[in-house]
């Protein structure tokens, strides 16, 4: 019987997203008082669509390595990566990443990685993102990729923060964008005069800012998975199909 | 015990041994039923792999132990794994 030799077998392409890229960090922007984005140039990256991840992995003097994954804001078919990423306190490579990080610094990348949580303009119907925290940013790349590519699906977020201080992309965002609306919530401290006390989101906020059950949009929901988990099962309560909801958790927070 | 996050996160690890995106793979969960993509269960990350759990009935769907020199999958929850082409 005719095989694949060993050698043949091990000379064939190696699969592209299996393998690490040497980053180099481009620029920094301070978002919050506890986050920033990283723009990296990734040769080899080849693009990514909205709504994917990266892994990230460090590695200390002493051969130590860690690995965490992080969500891309940025859309592209080139090899520019924007990252946000926000410092847990307790974090390994987080502080490092927001505090430490610096122009010309490399990382090491995995990706694009995840072919689930994503949104291609290709696709029709409104679309309803709700994000908390540093769960806006592949929420962020799904807003960039419904700008650039002039679909008209209907877009609405609803964006869940401690504070107005905490927003990441907050200029981005209050620009007035055709095919997008922007609800800010407020969990500790609101604007002076802000219609909304501060609070966790609710039920209520889903049924009055949110596209209705009715209209059958797509779904995606990011955040720690406290808020994913009730943001999710407020929204089934309300009607939507559990179906249409995507979500993504990042862990603690 | 950290908090779970969810399949989405297995998308760089099973990149290393799967040439396709298992995380948009469907499994069925033989304690339920219930099936969904991978993206959707519940996994718990410990400092020697995953376990992942079904997002319906919690039970274990698989579990993933990365040793020096191999990495070692269980699916005894999983009656089957579908893969979209």
């Amino acid at each position: 019987m005719s095989t694949l030799s060993e050698r043949e077998t091990r000379d064939a392409a190696p699969h592209r997203i299996g393998l690490w890229h040497a980053g180099v960090v481009v620029s920094t922007k301070t978002e919050s008082p506890t986050g920033r984005s990283i723009v990296l140039d990734v040769p080899g990256w080849g693009g990514n669509i909205a709504g994917q991840h990266a892994d990230l992995r460090l590695t200390a003097a002493d051969g130590y390595q860690a690995v965490r994954s992080y969500s891309i804001a940025s859309v592209s078919n080139g090899d520019r990566v924007e990252l946000a990423v926000d410092r847990l306190p307790t974090g390994e490579v987080s502080p490092y990443l927001v505090d430490e990080l610096r122009p010309g610094d490399q990382l090491e990348l995995r990706g694009p990685l995840g072919g689930w949580f994503v949104w291609t303009p290709s696709l029709p119907g409104a679309v309803q993102l709700i994000g908390g925290g540093s769960g806006i940013v592949p929420l962020m790349a799904m807003i960039r990729s419904h700008t650039a590519s002039g679909s008209d699906a209907p877009f609405r977020l609803l964006y869940s923060v401690r504070s107005p201080d905490d927003a990441f992309f907050r200029s981005e965002l209050d620009t007035p964008t055709p095919g997008l609306d922007v609800t800010w919530l407020y969990t500790r401290v609101a604007p002076e005069g802000w219609g909304r006390p501060p609070g966790r989101i609710t039920v209520d906020d889903l049924a009055g800012s949110a596209f209705a059950a009715s209209l059958s949009p797509a779904v995606f929901v990011c955040g720690p998975t406290g808020f994913v988990e009730s943001v999710a099962t407020a929204l089934v309560a309300l009607g939507h199909d559990p179906h249409k909801v995507k979500t993504e958790r990042f862990g603690g927070a | 015990m950290g908090e779970h996050v969810d399949g989405n996160s297995l998308a760089g690890p099973l990149s290393e041994l799967f040439a396709v995106d298992l995380t948009m793979a469907s499994a069925r969960c033989l304690g339920c039923g219930d099936v969904s993509e991978l993206a959707r269960a519940m996994v718990y990350p410990d400092p020697t792999g995953y376990v992942v759990r079904c997002s319906q009935c919690d039970d274990v769907l698989m579990v993933v132990v990365q040793e020096p020199d191999s990495v070692c999958i269980e699916l005894r929850g999983m009656a089957w794994l579908k893969v979209p082409r």
